[in-house]
Formats: structure tokens, sequence, C-alpha cells
């Protein structure tokens, strides 16, 4: 038996243009999951830290909720378990966004939590004895050095994140991964295929570190 | 009453600036601050002293509501502070007469020198921008530091930060300034120039409440030197008394402590 394997190039190279069409899936997906897990994100931080018992409460077991359970269970108890509660279907790019959205909204609450509380409380101290509001105070002084504290772990949670929809190829949305398993049941070509699907995550992710070198080299000019 | 004795009583009857009455406050079981009875006239400088944990900062604080206390009154140009932090509206009002110079300067590290300054002007007594921004500059010409007035916190020395932070404290144009250990973060040869702006202001006739150990400062600058010793205040009068011929052992004491060096 021939066991030699030759990793066939030319068939890498001709994947590529059946792969490109999952790229925008990625992104979307990603990226809109993430803007909303942001958002997400923000609302249950600073619920996390609120004076108010309930509210902290209420943070803490959507955090543990989200993310104590697969990121694959939710996008499946989304897509095939809440249209039985809906009463009607859930298109798969719906149900990939909010997937990423809930799951990474739990980490980014985390994020915001330890960005707000990293900050040192003479800082709120000196704005409050300028007679500026307990809001003003988190306005103008406390977020805009937590938001500078929170970009690197930001940009974790965006690769995490970005990773993570390689799993919704199980729910039949077009992204990067479905893209090649598509392909790979007409020509067999698995290795290469693979291979350069994840040279293509590889492209994002490595794109999204630089980006993000830049805005923290920005964000740190005046500490 | 006749109109020469009315005359005469002004200066006397100047209502207090600050009047803590049976003032005490607990940190869990620690019993902080012991029925402390403090009057502060306008334009007078006080100063604060004390061995670490003797409750001096926390004195301090109260004034501005930056600590609670649990029992007594608080009157604080001419608003009322309750115990547990009641009476919000008084305290928002309260902060904006009263400024405060911190020992660790707590700059905004994210805004400029200027901004630093015009911040509070600008969004909480609504000065337009171009209005603050002069004013700022005025400030900081004042303390010696106006070609700074670009640069970002962390670019300057110790000495020109708390400089700054006398600065934004001024803008608001406090009718009192606080200072918590002013100089007990810096470098001894930047020690000078922080205290040489603390005196033009003494003598510009602000009223002052100054925790410090710089006995020399407080010697040649207070009208009045208080001596807290766990919490209660020990002793108080004119420096040259309180200094030199201390009445209680334990002001003698702790005098002799922190001269000797």
């Amino acid at each position: 038996m021939d066991v030699t394997f030759n990793f066939d190039w030319a068939a890498a190279l001709a994947s590529i243009p059946h792969l490109l069409p999952g790229i925008p899936w990625t992104l979307l997906i990603s990226f809109g999951g993430l803007a909303v897990g942001f958002v997400i994100g923000i609302v249950f931080g600073l619920m996390r830290i609120s004076p108010l018992r309930w509210m902290r409460w209420l943070a803490v077991v959507y955090i543990e909720v989200f993310r104590g359970t697969p990121i694959l269970v939710q996008v499946l108890f989304i897509f095939y378990g809440l249209p039985q509660l809906l009463g009607g279907p859930i298109d798969a790019l719906t149900a990939g966004i909010a997937a990423i959205a809930v799951n990474s909204g739990a980490y980014i609450s985390e994020i915001v939590r330890g960005g707000v509380q990293s900050i040192a409380r003479g800082q709120r101290e000196a704005a409050l004895s300028l007679g500026l509001s307990s809001r003003q105070a988190f306005r103008y002084v406390i977020w805009p050095q937590a938001l500078r504290r929170m970009i690197p772990p930001l940009g974790n949670q965006a690769i995490i994140s970005i990773k993570d929809t390689s799993l919704f190829s199980v729910i039949g949305v077009g992204e990067l991964v479905r893209q090649g398993q598509i392909y790979i049941a007409t020509t067999f070509t698995a290795m290469e295929v693979y291979f350069m699907v994840a040279l293509l995550y590889l492209a994002i992710t490595w794109t999204l570190s630089i980006v993000l070198a830049q805005l923290e080299r920005r964000g740190l000019a005046g500490e | 009453m006749n109109a020469t004795t009315q005359s005469a009583q002004p200066a006397q009857n100047a209502r207090p600036i600050v009047r803590m009455d049976k003032l005490n406050k607990h940190f869990g079981s620690l019993h902080v601050l012991k029925d402390i009875n403090l009057e502060i006239t306008q334009g007078e400088v006080v100063v604060v002293i004390g061995a670490s944990g003797s409750g001096k900062s926390t004195l301090i604080r109260c004034i501005n509501g930056l600590e609670e206390f649990q029992q007594g009154t608080l009157d604080v140009a001419g608003k009322t502070l309750l115990p547990h932090g009641k009476g919000g509206q008084a305290l928002q009002k309260i902060r904006t007469e009263v400024g405060m110079v911190f020992q660790q300067f707590n700059l905004f590290p994210h805004l400029s020198v200027r901004d630093n300054v015009t911040l509070a002007p600008v969004s909480v007594r609504g000065l337009g921008r171009e209005q603050a921004r002069d004013s700022a500059i005025r400030l900081l010409t004042r303390v010696g530091i106006e070609d700074q007035a670009d640069k970002y916190p962390a670019q300057l020395s110790g000495g020109q930060q708390q400089r700054v932070a006398l600065a934004r404290a001024l803008a608001m144009e406090p009718r009192l300034m606080l200072f918590d250990e002013p100089t007990s973060a810096l470098d001894p040869e930047m020690i000078g120039e922080v205290l040489d702006a603390m005196r033009e202001l003494a003598r510009e006739g602000m009223t002052m409440v100054i925790v410090t150990h710089e006995m020399g400062f407080a010697r040649e600058v207070a009208d009045r030197v208080i001596y807290i010793h766990q919490g209660e205040i020990t002793e108080q009068g004119p420096p040259e008394q309180l200094f030199d011929a201390p009445q209680h052992a334990r002001t003698r004491s702790f005098l002799a402590r922190v001269l000797k060096h």
C-alpha cells in the first residue's frame, strides 16, 4: 500500500475561489454578533457592579449561564429549539449572530467589570471632589480610561468569537468551514481545503491583531 | 445693642465655613473620629497634624463628603451634611465650593493638563470652552506651569503634577481648599515648589485645611494647628503655642518624634 501522501498545492489554490464566498458570512456573523455582544457586555458588566443587589444578581445569572454552557449547544438551542417556542423558524444567519452575541456578551460583561474596577478609586474621588456628579465622573473620567484598558481583552474575545463561528457550519450557514465542506464533497481534497480554510481564518485574525495593536498604541498615548 | 459694638463684631461673628458638631465616624468596629467639634472661619489656614492612622485624613475627607460619618452634624459653606451620607443635594453643592488636593495627585491621565483643569468648570459650572481655557491658562501661569498645558500628566514631574492638581481644584473657584498630605508622595527636591504655591494661596486669603507632616511649613502658614490623636482633637492653638509650648504630654511626645529628624 502506498502511504506517501503529496500535498496538492494546485488543489489547494483551486479551492480558494470556492472558499472566499464564506468570508463575508464569517465576518458578518462575527462582527454582527460582537457588536451586539459589546452592548450586552456594557449593560451586564455595569449591572454586575451596580449598588442594587437584584441587578448584580441578574448579571451574575446571565454571565454564568452563557459562559458556562457550550456555544455549540447555544446555537443549536437558538436554531432548533427557539422556533418551537416562537412558533416560527429562525434563519441560520440570525441564529449565528444571536449565539455570538449572547456568548461574547457574557465574557465581555466580565471584561467591562474588570476594566471599570481597575480604575483607581482616587480617580472617582478627584472627579467627585470637583463637583462632578456620579454619572459625570463615570462618563468623563472612569469610562474613557476603562475602555483603553479593555482593548487587549476585547481583542482576545473578538478572535475567539471569530473562530467560534466555524461551529455554525452545523446549522448550515454558509461561512468558511461550510463552504469548505461543500467543496470537499465534490473534490475529496480534505487536507488541502481545510489547510486553506485555516489559512483564511489566520488571515482574518492576524489582520485584527495588527489593527488592535495600533489602536492600543494610540490609546495609551496619554498614559 | 448700639452701633459701635455692632461694627466691632463682624470679624468674630463671621459665620464659620465649616462647623462640625460631635462628629463620629466608624470604620466597622474601628472608631476613627470621636466627638469632633471644629469650626473654621473664612480666611483661616488650619493645619492638622497627627500620627498616621490618627484620623486626620478621614477628618478632612468628611468635609467634602468623601467619607460618611455616623453621628453628629456637619455644616459646610452654608449646607448641611447628615450622617450616613444623607442629604445628597447638599453634597454636590458643597463639593463645588470645596476644592481638594490629594496625596497621589489623582490627575486624570487620559486628559491633557489643560483638559484636567477645564473639565469641572465646563461640565459642572457650564462655562464656555473658550472661557474655561483662558482661565485654565491663567491658573497654570499662577502655579508656574503654563508651558505644560498640552502635555499629559504622565509627562510631568511629581511636583508639576501636584501643581496641576492645585490649578484644577482652583478652577472651580472654591471658598475652601482641603489638602490631604499634598507633599507626602513627592521627591524631596519637589516639595518646595508645591509648598510655595500653597504659601501663595494662603497669602491671597484662601481658607485652607491642610493635613501635612511638613512642620516648618505648618508653623509658617498656619493660623491654627490641630493635633489629632486616635480620632480625638487632643490640642489646638496658634502654631507658636502648639509647637513651642504644647499643653499635653501626647502632643509633646508626638512633636519630639517628628521634629527630631
